[in-house]
């Protein structure tokens, strides 16, 4: 009888997320953020997480890349900003500056500062071996926070049993 | 959804997730209690620390803070604090401290 309300009590409930691998392989600053909330976010959740960088989303772990990511103004149309304007010298960086102050004011880390912090979490960082030897980086272009570069099959087998998401 | 629960000779209402509903019907007193049922032992000093912050935030704010905003303002590490409470610092803390869930993205 006891048993029988306990597996009723846990029927009702909903599954909970135990693992996520989010994979990052934009390099805009904003393809990189969202990923790293949704990680942020899993940890304190006590979610287990992984995030991987692939393409041009290494450049959030690339240590002379990452203090620079920018907002992508051409070919945004979320911006509600004209194309040709987007592409004009400096709007980008406009953009930016723009939008990191605003990030600043609501007290949310930097992207630096969020991996950073990311780490400490437990969350785990990994880089994508063919983008790496896409880009002809190494080891040393990447934060001490990244533990590997790690191929496809090896992000499976983390991932095995969890939830993947992709941005 | 609310239940209650018994935490010694009290009885608390906590929501789904087993946040209390009603923070005045919690005591210090309840604190090994609820840390037992996070599965967490004995709590040392910097794990009372970090319940008597959640508890004194929620007093002051009316809402408990993010495992950022907690870190910043104890100036206790994030690494520690996820040592300390390996399922989530401010969510886990907070359910002992009696207060709500807290609301925050970062």
């Amino acid at each position: 009888m006891a048993t029988q309300v306990v597996e009723e009590r846990t029927a009702d409930k909903p599954k909970t997320i135990e693992k996520v691998s989010i994979v990052i392989s934009k390099g805009s600053l904003e393809g990189i953020y969202p990923g790293l909330i949704m990680a942020n976010g899993a940890r304190a959740e006590g979610i287990e997480a992984n995030l991987f960088f692939t393409f041009f989303g290494l450049d959030a772990i690339n240590k002379k890349r990452q203090d620079h990511i920018k907002v992508a103004t051409v070919g945004n149309p979320g911006l509600h900003l004209a194309t040709w304007l987007g592409g004009f010298p400096g709007v980008s960086s406009a953009m930016t500056h723009y939008m990191e102050h605003k990030i600043e004011s609501l007290d949310f880390p930097s992207i630096p500062e969020f991996l950073e912090m990311i780490a400490d979490t437990g969350a785990r960082l990994f880089g994508c071996k063919a983008s790496v030897d896409l880009f002809g980086l190494s080891r040393e272009d990447f934060i001490p926070q990244v533990e590997d570069i790690i191929t496809v099959g090896e992000f499976y087998s983390m991932a095995g049993g969890g939830e993947i998401i992709f941005t | 959804m609310m239940t209650t629960e018994t935490i010694g000779t009290a009885t608390v209402d906590v929501d789904a997730e087993g946040f209390f509903v009603h923070p005045e019907q919690w005591n210090e007193a309840m604190v090994p209690d609820l840390a037992h049922r996070e599965g967490m032992g004995v709590l040392s000093d910097r794990h009372w620390q970090v319940i008597r912050f959640m508890r004194r935030e929620f007093d002051d704010n009316g809402t408990g803070p993010t495992v950022r905003a907690l870190s910043k303002s104890s100036d206790i590490p994030i690494k520690e604090l996820y040592q300390l409470f390996p399922k989530g610092p401010a969510k886990v803390a907070a359910r002992i401290a009696g207060i709500p869930k807290p609301r925050g993205c970062i």
